[in-house]
């Protein structure tokens, strides 16, 4: 009965939150709906998972981190002035879209894929990508499978319902020509658990994903994802479609993280650094140029989000990598370093 | 009508005017509402419509009633949701009458154990949120069934394991004979009734209905085996290795266990409240009614089949249709444990894949009240035709 319930909810609260015209002014207009009533509020909306360490998780005392809760906390820094400044709204894969169109929340930071038909079809804008992932396998030690290659015809595959990954499972089996039994449960959760009691014989998901929910397992050790990767995976904050201002300060507060790490300025140096001789970290620093007009921000709004919420390198290795859950940044390394970050110049 | 009658003063027009306002007010609110979103959606460049049911899914649903894989469409998608949740529900609707009945007839025995043992079982599960009950079912309970390798062997015909229950595949060889002769043998007996009925009421005459009706369900279909050609051959599970350690059953059928673990769980619970329906409605007939059939001279069974059950159902008849209401309904906790009904499959994963939630949880409601209200006219005809008949 929960289940049906929630969704009507669901349903009547899109119908009444639409009907409210809550949020997002017309296309292409100068002034944000969303930054007034974000200002108003005193708070930024901001969607996250139901738990998934290092992307968004709450900790026991309901305190959220991760890289993808810094997005919104950047958002809140550079808006508000103050990074904690957020209210978080735990969605499930499929309640999230559905949330943000609504006005629910304003900013959707849930490790989500870019996609062209969620990014054309449905009123969302995807701002960025703060994540670079693919889809991989988690299979027991002991099964001796070690490739995607040893997989055979009656393997059945545990993941979670309403995401890309359904859909990769479907095109790699489908390519391979092996025939597979999916099992797909609405929380991640659940797939762990049925995953451990042997439902299934994979669990397929993002990589982080997998690396992650290991450790949920009763006994991590014993299992492991293979080399392969199956699927691109660009994970990153969405907005509503229609409020470019809004738009442009969620890219921007993404893109100064990254470009802040690329030229050396971190939460403990910004200040400092204002009496640089370089014009682009200046500029970062709100030291040069008069970026934050552009949408209606002062010009700190950039100090701001280093200063409180840090570079993207920190906010990696704290959730990221001190976590030990993907300790190699891999692609998300900076495009200097041999990883593939590269933002446009903020200037 | 007169004209003249259209007047405040009549009664009939009095008290039909709130009537109408209140419909108006109603599809002015509902008119409002759907504007409003259609306005919004514009703004947004969300697009309404339902043109996306007849796009390709692109997803795979692991258990399915008819042929079903991600190139077919949303619509077949939906399709196949819908079914299983009839599917869960029949069964469990099937489960929960049988179970409830017997613990129903058992509350009321004259043997204590049973009696309480009855009692128990009827606190124990409808007192337990339903939900819990489903996990328990496929938390629990599932953890314990062995891995395919070491499986429940049902004299190497069927096996029950963690991944699901293997059963044997039937195949056919010209099944729609076999089919027309299960319908021949359903109408012999439909006419067989109808003549026995007729023989009882104007010769007295008792015929053995039951074992006529028995001996022409086996026969008819047994000639069709014999003459027509038709056969039926087995494909027992054979286990499969998928790796070092992970087997699996191939060439049965696999009932999967979110199914078990769903239609047990609904069953379960479902027949402590048509147990409560059924002592009920043995309790509602009066005493005296089993002492005027006895001293007449009917033996027990005859009591309690012409005198005491048609009473009684009278009055478990009503709330029992909401029970059946309230399990189809409560199938939609499927998605907890994946069972792939029309919730999973459409309200979820198609919503999700699609974005279009305002056309997907109209479809979904709008075809839950179908059900209901299909189950509802059903009962409420099984109900009039239990009914007393004054003559």
């Amino acid at each position: 009965m929960k289940s049906i319930k929630t969704w009507i909810l669901v349903g009547f609260a899109s119908l009444l939150l639409v009907a409210c015209g809550q949020g997002g002014g017309g296309a292409g207009s100068k002034k944000s709906k969303t930054l007034d009533n974000t200002k108003k509020a005193g708070f930024v909306k901001c969607g996250v998972s139901q738990g998934l360490p290092g992307f968004s998780n709450a900790d026991a005392s309901g305190n959220w981190s991760g890289i993808d809760v810094d997005v919104c906390r950047a958002v809140a820094a550079a808006v508000l002035g103050d990074a904690d400044k957020v209210k978080y709204t735990p969605l499930s894969a499929a309640e999230r879209f559905t949330a943000l169109t609504s006005g629910e929340i304003d900013v959707l930071a849930r490790n989500t894929t870019w996609t062209l038909s969620r990014d054309a079809d449905i009123g969302l804008t995807f701002v960025g990508v703060n994540f670079y992932d693919g889809q991989g396998f988690m299979v027991r030690k002991n099964s001796g499978i070690n490739s995607v290659n040893d997989f055979k015809d009656g393997i059945s595959a545990c993941t979670n319902t309403g995401t890309t990954t359904e859909l990769n499972m479907r095109d790699f089996f489908n390519s391979k020509n092996i025939k597979y039994e999916p099992i797909a449960f609405e929380k991640a959760d659940e797939v762990v658990q049925a995953y451990d009691a042997g439902r299934c014989d994979t669990y397929t998901t993002d990589k982080s994903g997998l690396a992650a929910q290991r450790t949920k397992l009763s006994a991590p050790d014993d299992h492991k994802v293979l080399p392969e990767t199956i699927s691109k995976e660009p994970l990153g904050p969405v907005v509503r479609q229609g409020d470019s201002v809004w738009e442009d300060i969620v890219r921007w507060s993404l893109n100064t993280m990254i470009e802040a790490e690329e030229y050396g300025v971190n939460s403990s140096n910004a200040s400092s650094l204002k009496e640089s001789d370089n014009p682009a970290i200046k500029r970062l620093v709100g030291a040069e140029g008069e970026l934050g007009a552009a949408f209606g921000l002062d010009n700190d709004w950039s100090l701001r989000i280093i200063e409180q919420v840090g570079n993207y390198g920190e906010s990696y290795k704290k959730h990221i990598a001190d976590t030990g859950i993907l300790p190699n940044r891999g692609p998300n390394e900076l495009w200097t370093k041999g990883g593939i970050l590269y933002v446009p110049p903020a200037r | 009508m007169n004209l003249k009658k259209i007047n405040i003063e009549n009664k009939k027009i009095r008290d039909l005017i709130p009537q109408v306002l209140t419909v108006l007010a109603l599809i002015s609110v509902i008119f409002y509402f759907a504007t409003n979103a259609q306005i919004n959606m514009g703004n947004r460049g969300i697009s309404f419509g339902f043109g996306f049911l007849s796009q390709e899914a692109s997803f795979d649903i692991a258990f399915s009633l008819i042929e079903f894989d991600g190139s077919y469409s949303y619509g077949r998608a939906f399709l196949v949701g819908l079914l299983n949740t009839i599917l869960v529900s029949v069964i469990g609707i099937f489960l929960a009458t049988i179970l409830g009945v017997i613990v129903g007839v058992a509350r009321l025995s004259d043997n204590y154990l049973i009696a309480k043992t009855a009692e128990w079982y009827v606190e124990i599960f409808r007192n337990i949120p339903l939900i819990l009950q489903i996990f328990f079912w496929y938390f629990a309970a599932l953890r314990a069934l062995p891995s395919p390798e070491n499986a429940i062997n049902f004299y190497d015909i069927s096996y029950l394991t963690i991944k699901g229950w293997y059963i044997p595949k039937f195949v056919w060889i010209n099944f729609d004979i076999f089919c027309y002769s299960l319908i021949l043998a359903f109408a012999s007996i439909f006419f067989l009734n109808r003549y026995a009925k007729k023989q009882r009421e104007e010769f007295g005459k008792l015929l053995p209905t039951f074992t006529l009706s028995l001996a022409i369900l086996i026969l008819i279909p047994l000639f069709s085996f014999l003459l027509l050609g038709v056969s039926l051959s087995f494909n027992y599970p054979e286990l499969k290795q998928l790796s070092e350690t992970s087997y699996t059953y191939e060439n049965g059928v696999s009932i999967i266990p979110e199914l078990i673990a769903l239609a047990l769980a609904l069953s379960m619970y479902t027949a402590t409240f048509i147990a409560e329906n059924v002592r009920a409605g043995v309790m509602g007939v009066s005493k005296g009614q089993k002492e005027a059939a006895a001293s007449i001279g009917l033996n027990k069974g005859q009591i309690l089949k012409l005198v005491v059950m048609p009473q009684a159902l009278r009055i478990i008849i009503p709330p029992t249709t909401n029970q059946y209401l309230n399990l189809t309904k409560n199938s939609s906790l499927a998605a907890a444990i994946a069972y792939p009904d029309m919730v999973l499959v459409f309200a979820k994963t198609a919503l999700m894949q699609t974005g279009r939630a305002i056309e997907i949880i109209s479809i979904t409601m709008l075809t839950y009240l179908s059900l209901s209200i299909s189950i509802s006219i059903f009962m409420n005809w099984y109900n009039k035709k239990m009914a007393i008949k004054e003559k």
